[in-house]
């Protein structure tokens, strides 16, 4: 029977079949941070059990951590008791272990493919709902529960239901002044916050081939604020460029092996899935949410939309709680409103070529006086070095923009990278919702380009005009 | 984990939809190194006001809320990030069962493996219990039966995944039960380190 790329990677890391679809899922990968491995540890001493595989693991801090002064005891006593935790199971496990100032210290998905360690055709989790980001790679990556951490930690093994079959196909060229994070914006505004539950994803289409891997993971990444648990994309030669001499690739003859293996793992010509939704790139103009949910996006030369156009009436009581959240009013322009604060960062949009996309709109321009903090975030010590190697950093500085020190930063509100409350960010992370900048935070999730260009002009303007 | 068949509680409703995992358990709380005592933070904005004194609207702090095992909510409940300190936070109020139109697949299963019972009901179905919560009838819940009903009348039966019905039944913790098959996870391994030589390596010590 002719099968989809998710049914190929179910089938070859299935242990044992349970019956309706239940079935017992060998992990190849395990990515662990400071925030949600400390139970699983926990759990694991309490019950007596041994961890299965140490090999199958990276760790490393980037949830909790400051982005400046970091040579400074951290601020937060309780991150530091977590930071210090993660360290001390790491030793305790004899974990490869990446600490905070080491070059390979990241955003776990964004060191995870970086060390070679994301590879197609892997099952890889993680206790961070972003782990779809790995699905660029054509691996079944996805986030998991500290009971599930430790679950993975003491067998290495999963218990999953097999999910449905969704495939999103963006047609056509994308424009100039668009990149990927446009292209996942527009299709989670197309299938909505629940579009993809109970599925998952494949991306697939020539604007979806021609990403490089930076920008197929942006789309994975957010997989996730459409529903689904996991975002796949079929490798093919971009990804094998990607991954080639990376520390944990595989090397001589077993990358050869590797490869052949690696072409098998698309859908098949005939492969039914259970739902098929399609976009045309082209008519794809730079996208800015205006609400406190993902799919409450909009072309940036749209307006914030009345809430008596939604149908659903849950969906009109949310739309006027998220105005009121944000301080908007229906028919407002995108254009022209004013931020408070810039965020570029993230493992939706923090590998170098986002931080190129920033540089390339900043470059010999001034952050606006009304701006209070614009920060630049790089995803790992690996991409901060590249960036400095490129002189964006430089860019960066001159222009007024804060250049700091890798870690997941303004995404999240629960390090020292907060907004106040009433602020407005342009924000290049993943999610808009209530509070998650810092407590009263207003976000727009935007791409790098956009939110450069907002943090230049102290307010969102088109950047392909800009 | 304690077993669940069957319980009978009145009920909490809340009726948005989406709420999400911040609304559950605010990212501040998400520092703790341990599982328990979270429940003094759980829908924290929906009981407390930007001051921190008890909202006099709070549907958990006053009244039958205060005892209820039962919450009955919106559609797309649980979005957002895959945080387990939600239903830590849940449990740790006392509730053992949640009665929706829809989970987020990750807080459902998340669900499941801290001993709270998620029920997926059709729209009108919720409404009404939805309406019976409100007048604060008592809801039963029999998870041998899959059955809810008010007041020992209208049956509704729902449908629960077999293998995670005999965990909650049988208050089985999940690793205890996949380690009785640890022979199969190991003869998958020796067969993949053949097939994929290149996802296995040496660490040194
Ligand atoms: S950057 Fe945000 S979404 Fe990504 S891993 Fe960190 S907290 Fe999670």
């Amino acid at each position: 029977m002719a099968k989809t790329l998710y049914d190929k990677l179910w089938d070859m890391h299935l242990v044992e079949d349970r019956g309706d679809d239940v079935g017992l899922i060998y992990i190849d990968r395990h990515l662990v941070h400071e925030v949600t491995s400390p139970q699983g540890f926990e759990g694991l001493k309490m019950a007596g059990r041994k961890l299965r595989r140490r090999d199958a693991i990276m760790a490393v801090p980037d949830h909790n951590i400051p982005t400046k002064d970091t040579d400074k005891p951290n601020p937060d006593p309780m991150s530091a008791m977590q930071l210090a935790e993660l360290e001390k199971n790491a030793k305790e496990h004899d974990l490869e272990y990446f600490p905070m100032g080491d070059s390979r210290q990241g955003i776990v998905h964004v060191i995870g493919p970086e060390q070679g360690f994301t590879l197609p055709g892997v099952t890889i989790v993680c206790g961070d709902s972003h782990s779809a980001t790995h699905g660029a790679f054509g691996a079944w990556g996805f986030g998991i529960g500290s009971s599930e951490v430790e679950h993975v930690m003491a067998t290495q093994t999963l218990v999953l239901k097999k999910a449905k079959n969704m495939r999103v196909t963006v047609e056509g060229e994308m424009p100039v002044g668009c990149s990927a994070k446009d292209i996942v914006l527009a299709i989670i505004g197309k299938i909505g916050m629940g579009g993809g539950t109970g599925h998952v994803i494949e991306f697939d289409g020539p604007a979806i081939k021609a990403l490089s891997m930076e920008g197929r993971m942006t789309v994975c990444n957010m997989a996730i604020e459409g529903g689904a648990r996991a975002g796949l994309i079929a490798p093919d030669e971009t990804t094998f460029e990607y991954v080639k001499g990376r520390y944990l690739a595989p090397k001589g003859a077993e990358w050869d092996m590797a490869v052949a293996q690696w072409r098998t793992l698309h859908s098949d010509e005939d492969a039914v899935f259970d739902k098929e939704v399609v976009l045309d790139a082209s008519e794809i103009v730079p996208q800015i949410t205006w609400g406190t949910s993902p799919e409450d996006v909009v072309p940036i030369t749209g307006q914030v939309p009345s809430p008596d156009s939604f149908k659903d009436p849950n969906k009109r009581e949310s739309a006027v709680k998220a105005l009121d959240y944000m301080a908007l009013h229906a028919g407002q322009d995108m254009l022209g409103l004013k931020i408070d604060r810039v965020f570029v960062g993230s493992c939706t949009n923090s590998r170098i070529e986002d931080l190129r996309e920033a540089a390339s709109v900043i470059k010999g321009r001034k952050v606006a006086d009304t701006v209070i903090e614009a920060i630049i975030v790089p995803g790992s010590g690996l991409v901060k070095e590249q960036a400095e190697a490129e002189g964006l950093d430089k860019i960066f500085i001159e222009a007024g923009f804060d250049w700091r020190e890798p870690g997941c930063s303004m995404c999240l509100g629960m390090n020292p990278d907060i907004a106040g409350p009433g602020e407005r960010v342009a924000s290049t992370s993943n999610r808009n919702f209530v509070g998650r900048q810092g407590p009263g935070s207003r976000t727009h999730l935007v791409s790098p380009a956009m939110a450069a260009a907002a943090g230049i002009a102290g307010a969102f303007v088109d950047v392909r005009n800009f | 984990m304690e077993k669940f068949t069957h319980m009978t509680s009145t009920a909490i409703a809340l009726e948005q939809s989406n709420i999400d995992t911040d609304i559950i358990m605010p990212s501040d709380y998400l520092k703790t190194i341990k599982r328990t005592g979270l429940g003094k933070h759980a829908f924290e904005s929906l009981r407390y006001t930007k001051d921190g004194t008890l909202r006099n609207d709070s549907p958990f702090d006053f009244g039958a809320g205060k005892t209820s095992k039962i919450l009955v909510v919106g559609d797309n409940f649980g979005c957002g990030s895959s945080r387990e300190h939600a239903p830590w936070g849940i449990a740790d109020l006392g509730i053992r069962c949640l009665i929706g139109t829809s989970f987020a697949d990750i807080f459902a299963s998340n669900c499941v493996k801290n001993g709270i019972l998620t029920i997926t009901l059709p729209e009108e179905d919720v409404a009404a219990l939805m309406r019976d919560a409100k007048a604060g009838k008592k809801i039963t819940v029999d998870l041998e039966a899959q059955t809810v009903s008010v007041d020992g009348s209208d049956d509704r039966g729902f449908e629960y995944n077999p293998q995670h019905k005999y965990m909650m039944v049988n208050g089985l913790d999940e690793i205890g039960q996949t380690l009785l098959v640890e022979d199969k996870i190991t003869a998958f391994e020796e067969q993949q380190r053949l097939q994929s030589p290149w996802l296995y390596r040496e660490l040194p010590q």
